[in-house]
Order: structure tokens, then C-alpha cells, then sequence
């Protein structure tokens, strides 16, 4: 009888404990229902004073990068030059995904930034990006050879998430 | 009407007046048949906003939410059933774009934790009522007995 009083202080440290390690976790960073999965079927016009769309049989055949942005969007701002350091070092292509964009306005920011897309689809209406899982911008997916999407990434691309994340798994993909 | 009532009033009616416009889903966003509405402002409840979270589809201005009650709505459209609107979507976004949690082996501690406590907490108020009444019953010793004998007498004579 003397034990189980402290039963309830028990209870309440398991719990205590649990939540602390739930409070931990980053609650925006979804598991994607996309990795290891074919990516769906599309086909996106281009954006405007383009001429090239995007495709789902243009990320077939070689190790890819797939990034949604929007010129609406600041995270993609700061993101921007990774992407460009990225496209410069020539390690992996990267393909755009402009999500709902006033029509022009995906241009213009390119423009101003630079371009680090080899191909760029406009999802104006945004629906493919439910097919994407999509919770935000930015976010990028590595694609492999098959079109499979082995990776997704939520948010800004650092330096660092680079080096070590993303750099290697492309590597790694490119290899097999 | 004193100055606090008209205040009062116009509060009122400004909420009244702005509430359709509060309300998430645009008027551009209703579906023409009433039945297929009804059942699309039933799963717009059901479906969790991947952006804020906490809220449900129905009721929040992002406008992801706004893609995915689009998505709803052309579901319903091409003829899906709520179960299969509600699949389609956590294909594409997983368990946790459900509000409610699906019962299966991840979660079943979630759904079970409350009955656990519910009986554990039930043992032992019971323990604790049962430990009493037996105390109760041999609580007097027989001197306590003879007093409280002796009270009920004095009492009746009164």
C-alpha cells in the first residue's frame, strides 16, 4: 500500500519524461509519405520568358535535385546562394518548382539572383504540391536515377546540411 | 440608450456583419450541389492545415489549406467517398494530416492511456474506500463503545 502511493509520481515522471523528449523534436518537419516512392506524374508549363517546363520524365536518368521556391517566399531568399554554390560546383543538376507565383514574378526574381535551375516548372495553381506532400517553401527533394525520390529536405539548405547531408547522399546515389 | 449599450450594440453587429468573412472557405469555394458541400464542410474539419498545424482546413486562411479544400472539393467531385478523400490525402501528407489519430500500433498508448488511467485511478479510489469502511467498522474500542453509549442516553433523555 505504501509503494502504491507513489504510483501517481511515477506515472507523472514516465509522462514528464516522454513529453520532454516529444518537446525535443521539431514539430514541422514532417515524415514524407514520398520517400522511396516514384514521384507522381507531371507535366508544368513554363514560367513565363521561358521556354523550358518541367517534367517527371526530364528526372529520369540521372541524380537530381528538386526544389520548390517562390519569389514570394523569403526563406528561398536566403537559401538562393546555396543553391547557385550548388549549380556552380557542378555536382548535381537542380530542378525549380515555382509555387504559386504571380505570372512573371518567378522571372524577375531569377533575374535578379541569378538562376541555379537547369529546368523550371511553374505550379501556379499549386496543386501539384499537394501531390508533393508539400508543407512549405522551401523544400527539396533528391531524386534518383529511376525518378524515385529518396530524400526530402524541409526548409533552408545550409552550408552545412549540404556537406553533410545532402553532398554525400548524391554521391552516394550517383555511384550505385 | 446609454453610451455603453450603443457600444455594445455596434460591437455586435460589426462581428455579425464580418463573420462570412472570417469564416476560411470563400464563397467562390462552395460547391453547387448541397449534399456534396455538406460532405466537403465535414472533411474540411477532418484534415489537418500541414502549415498551422493545430488547425483544421475549414477554419484556417493559408493557402495550402486553401489548395488542399480544393483538393477536397475535387475528390467529391470525381466521385470519392469521404473514406476515400481522407485516404488520398494522408498518402500524400501521412497520419498526421488527419485530426484524429487512426487507431494502430504507433498510437495505441494515445488511445489507451486514458481508460488505463481511467482504471488505475478507479482501483484505487476503491482500495482507499474499501480500506475505510473496514476501518469503520473496528474503529471503537470497547471503552469508546460504553461512551458513546452513555451519550445516547444522556441524549435521550433530554
Amino acid at each position: 500500500m505504501r509503494l502504491l502511493a507513489f504510483l501517481p509520481l511515477a506515472l507523472f515522471a514516465a509522462m514528464a519524461i516522454y513529453f520532454a523528449m516529444g518537446l525535443r523534436e521539431d514539430p514541422s518537419v514532417l515524415p514524407s509519405q514520398l520517400v522511396d516512392e516514384a514521384l507522381p506524374d507531371f507535366d508544368l508549363p513554363p514560367i513565363e520568358g521561358y521556354q523550358l517546363g518541367l517534367s517527371d520524365d526530364d528526372l529520369h536518368g540521372e541524380v537530381s535535385l528538386v526544389n520548390y521556391f517562390g519569389s514570394w517566399c523569403p526563406p528561398c531568399l536566403i537559401e538562393h546562394p546555396m543553391l547557385m554554390q550548388i549549380s556552380r560546383s557542378g555536382v548535381v543538376p537542380i530542378y525549380g518548382i515555382d509555387w504559386k507565383d504571380e505570372p512573371g514574378a518567378g522571372a524577375r526574381w531569377l533575374e535578379r539572383h541569378g538562376n541555379p535551375y537547369v529546368r523550371i516548372g511553374d505550379d501556379q495553381s499549386g496543386r501539384l504540391a499537394i501531390e508533393f506532400g508539400l508543407t512549405g517553401a522551401p523544400e527539396t527533394f533528391v531524386v534518383d536515377r529511376e525518378g524515385r525520390v529518396r530524400y526530402r529536405h524541409i526548409g533552408i539548405i545550409t552550408e552545412e546540411d549540404w556537406e553533410e547531408t545532402l553532398r554525400p547522399l548524391v554521391l552516394d546515389l550517383q555511384s550505385q | 440608450m446609454t453610451r455603453f449599450q450603443t457600444f455594445i450594440i455596434s460591437l455586435i453587429a460589426a462581428l455579425v456583419i464580418t463573420m462570412p468573412v472570417l469564416a476560411a472557405p470563400g464563397p467562390d469555394e462552395t460547391l453547387e450541389d448541397p449534399q456534396l458541400e455538406a460532405r466537403a464542410m465535414e472533411l474540411y474539419g477532418q484534415l489537418r492545415c500541414v502549415v498551422c498545424q493545430s488547425q483544421a482546413i475549414g477554419y484556417s486562411d493559408a493557402p495550402l489549406a486553401g489548395d488542399m479544400r480544393f483538393v477536397v472539393r475535387e475528390r467529391l467531385l470525381a466521385g470519392d467517398s469521404d473514406a476515400e478523400v481522407l485516404d488520398y490525402m494522408q498518402d500524400r501528407y501521412g497520419d498526421y494530416v488527419l485530426m484524429m489519430p487512426p487507431l494502430q500500433a504507433n498510437t495505441i498508448f494515445l488511445w489507451a492511456l486514458p481508460f488505463l488511467l481511467l482504471l488505475v485511478g478507479g482501483a484505487i479510489a476503491f482500495a482507499y474506500v474499501r480500506r475505510q469502511s473496514a476501518q469503520m467498522e473496528t474503529a471503537f474500542s470497547a471503552e469508546e463503545d460504553a461512551q458513546i453509549e452513555a451519550l445516547m442516553r444522556e441524549e435521550g433523555r433530554e
